[in-house]
């Protein structure tokens, strides 16, 4: 050691009791204000604009465990997967530059869905700040669009208050992510810091209470109406709905149906739910909402993969519309009568302002619903979801059955984006919220294998299955990696169809069967590709081979893939084309 | 329809393109748009000018709202309240006639010279937009060299009794001649 070295190392102090702590450096405020959060797992990926970060989370591993990813994009939908799993705020760190880019499919996937994340990302340092320097992005201009709300830090002294407005806003109101950009410069800088710190701009508190009047209002109009739906999503489950919306349903016997975000928020095998609305929902649930003479929303949107033609969406229905987020209210289909307030608060208050009521005017108004209910139930009987089973081809219909059978309808599925989503969203009766994780608003294929292990964070001990298409599983299945590293024992299931199957349905049944580069034929053996990630997996070609191989992947202790080839050509049905309506529903395939 | 919408937002680097990018993600266009200072130098006040049916801009105005540093949106246009754009226009004005041509006209408008030279003359003039615009179009066969225009602010009435201040009887006289 050089002896100008040797005159940098300190020397011990005299009175140790007497020295004064040094405060502490942007990336330990960071760190301290994280655990403040409750914040112990951290999905990320490392890079020079997070090294100090990085050496300050190594030094706090004991109070925060880091899961290091493969990919950003990764890091992201496993914060979303244990997020929506768990509605607690998922944390994803990423480098400057390419970390963040990498990082935004799941950001944008995020705001769409309402999920509460908070994104740490590295920014080069203040002074290089728009000099087009290495690995610099504009960070906070290239995620404006898609987040909350978003930081610069750009004085080490507001770190700790930044981190907590930030997950004040995440999980508040209507959740979504937040990005936080922090320069190098301020991770290494020092401040005092308090886990009091907070942020001079009052944060306008979102209204959760039901205006009374407009409660009684509305809990009129459901009394007496005739041909009442409820149209209930993501809102349902985000505020912890599920118990008052099956209480309030129950209690006036109201038909439910739920969108895909929605699906758990309500029991799919409940005798009151008429099944999943929308594109690929179910004729009952569909046509219910066509003559409908009030359709009671709650926590949604009245997104176009819901509605169809705006203009024939529930034509003849008044419109009850419950939200959290005003911006939602009035934005597709203006309400008749809008309850801005949390979809639980508002549930329950309607359920009082219910209850109070005479004993008789309740019996009334179920009795009233009984011919609807007459045509409900004929509806039902007339176009139940089915499909054709085979002999020699596996149906990806079948597969989600015994998926279903086999985990006693317990299991947390995560799904990619395609086909099989709809199917699982179709065939997977789900008995809880938050049992179902999808990429919805988004519709970003390799949400699926991250998404999965994130919820199997969440749950260590519960079973998380990953329902993927060949495409989708491809986009993201370097996560495998990251699952066998940390043991999160998912179990992905491959439904290989050879194709990119959604769009070639499309393809098939607007195209005229032209298959414009849809075809996934090349492909890797997904058996022999798990394995060399250290994986159990197994392959399913014919019908009477998939219990046993599904059986199999699901008992086993770690992380397990099975590649079920299934038929290529099957289709989702029933479908309401883009921009149809209700009425316009496609049953099966022509010449069928 | 227009519509003049005012919001408080923090003073801070960024705000001001997460209001105007709620405008462009949604295609719309801004006709004019001011930023300035409040009585509290934490909050500026930006005042859009904007184009849209009254659903659309609502829906805009709850989306502004919802922003996690705006204090408060208004659509301004919905209530009584005074209005006010300034331009800044250079215009020919040769020594002789066409000077006294401009000058009259600035006298007639209530407005201000600024700057001058032997050809030209910078002028100043704020009012309501149907005034400015009518002075424009009166200084044209003069022919203007060149215009800058302010955004539009507004401010709410302190009644709503119109108390209307003579030099406003004249701008709304002003409005009349325009058309
Ligand atoms: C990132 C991304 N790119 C493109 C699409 C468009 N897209 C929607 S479904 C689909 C096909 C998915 O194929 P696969 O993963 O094999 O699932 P399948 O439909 O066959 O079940 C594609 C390409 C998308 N949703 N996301
Ligand atoms: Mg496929």
């Amino acid at each position: 050691m050089s002896a100008q070295a040797a005159l940098l190392i300190p020397t011990e102090p005299l009175f140790p009791a007497l020295e004064k702590q040094p405060m502490p450096r942007g990336a330990e405020i960071l760190i301290q204000a994280l655990v403040h959060e409750g914040v112990d797992s951290i999905f990320g990926y490392p890079g020079g604009a997070v090294l100090h970060i990085y050496d300050e989370l190594w030094r706090a591993r004991d109070r925060i465990t880091h899961y290091l990813v493969r990919h950003e994009q990764g890091a992201v939908h496993m914060a979303e997967g244990y997020a929506r799993a768990s509605g607690r705020v998922g944390v994803a760190l990423v480098t400057s530059g390419p970390g963040a880019t990498n990082a935004i499919t799941g950001i944008a996937n995020a705001y769409m869905d309402s999920t509460p994340i908070v994104v740490i990302t590295g920014q080069v340092p203040l002074p290089l700040i728009g000099t087009d320097a290495f690995q610099e992005v504009d960070t906070v201009g290239i995620t404006r669009p898609c987040v909350k709300h978003n930081y610069l830090v750009r004085d080490v002294r507001d770190l700790g208050a930044i981190v907590h407005e930030a997950f004040h806003l995440a999980r508040t109101g209507r959740p979504g992510p937040v990005v936080i950009d922090i320069p190098k410069d301020v991770s290494a800088e020092r401040a005092s810091y308090s886990r009091l710190d907070h942020i001079r701009f009052p944060v306008v508190a979102p209204i959760s209470r039901p205006d009374k009047r407009a409660v009684s209002r509305a809990a009129l109009a459901i009394l007496q109406a005739k041909r009442p739906v409820m149209y209930v999503g993501g809102g349902i489950v985000n505020s912890g709905a599920a118990e008052e919306l099956r209480a309030f349903a129950e209690a006036l016997q109201l038909p439910v149906t739920p969108t895909l975000m929605g699906l758990g928020g309500f029991p799919s095998a409940h005798n009151l739910s008429l099944g999943m609305l929308g594109m690929h929902g179910t004729y009952t649930a569909n046509m219910a909402v066509s003559e409908s003479d009030l359709l009671i929303a709650v926590g949604v949107r009245f997104d176009d993969r819901v509605t169809g033609k705006l203009a024939t969406f529930a034509p003849h229905a008044r419109v009850i519309h419950i939200d959290i987020d005003p911006a939602n209210v009035g934005k597709n289909r203006a309400p008749d009568l809008s309850l801005i307030a949390d979809a639980r608060e508002a549930l329950a208050a309607l359920r009082a302002e219910v209850s109070a009521r005479d004993h008789t005017e309740i019996v009334r108004s179920i009795t009233q619903r009984t011919r609807w209910w007459d045509q409900l139930r004929g509806w039902q009987r007339e176009q139940p979801l089915r499909f054709n089973g085979s002999r020699d081809q596996i149906k990806p219909q079948h597969v989600i059955r015994e998926l279903h059978r086999l985990t006693g309808g317990e299991a947390i599925i995560a799904t990619d984006v395609g086909q099989h989503q709809m199917w699982a969203a179709q065939f997977y009766p789900f008995k809880r919220e938050r049992q179902w994780i999808t990429s919805g608003g988004l519709g970003a294929m390799g949400f699926g294998v991250p998404a999965a292990i994130g919820a199997q964070l969440a749950f260590r001990d519960a079973l998380v299955v990953a329902v993927v298409g060949d495409g989708g599983f491809q986009m993201t299945n370097q996560e495998l990696a990251t699952a066998i590293q940390y043991d999160l024992p998912v179990k992905v299931v491959i439904m290989n169809n050879g194709y990119l199957g959604m769009v070639r349905q499309w393809q098939e049944m607007f195209y005229e069967r032209t298959y414009s580069e849809v075809d996934l034929s090349v492909a890797p053996d997904f058996v022999k590709l798990a394995e060399a990630y250290g994986a159990f997996a197994r392959r399913a070609r014919h019908p009477e081979e998939l219990s046993e191989v599904l059986e199999a992947a699901l008992a086993h202790d770690g992380v397990s893939v099975i590649d079920v080839v299934v038929e290529k050509e099957e289709n989702v049905f029933p479908i309401v084309p883009a921009g149809a309506n209700a009425r316009d529903m496609i049953f099966q395939s022509e010449g069928v | 329809m227009n519509h003049t919408l005012s919001i408080v937002v923090a003073d801070q680097p960024g705000e001001l393109s997460r209001i105007v990018g709620l405008f462009s993600a949604r295609g719309f266009n801004i006709e004019t748009i001011s930023v300035g200072a409040t009585l509290d130098p934490q909050w500026a006040r930006v005042t859009i000018v904007t184009r849209g049916d009254d659903r659309t801009i609502d829906q805009i105005c709850k989306q502004c709202a919802r922003l996690a540093r705006v204090r408060e949106v208004q659509d301004v246009t919905t209530r009584p309240h005074i209005e006010r754009e300034m331009a800044l226009i250079t215009v020919n004005a040769q020594e002789g006639l066409q000077r006294q041509e401009v000058l009259n006209l600035v006298g007639v408008f209530r407005a201000k010279v600024v700057d001058i030279s032997h050809e030209q003359i910078v002028v100043e003039a704020s009012g309501n937009k149907e005034k400015v615009e009518a002075f424009i179009e009166m200084l044209q066969p003069l022919g203007i060299h060149e215009i800058t225009r302010t955004g539009r602010i507004a401010i709410g009435r302190l009644s709503n009794v119109e108390v209307v201040p003579t030099a406003e009887l004249e701008e709304d006289l002003f409005a009349v001649a325009a058309h």
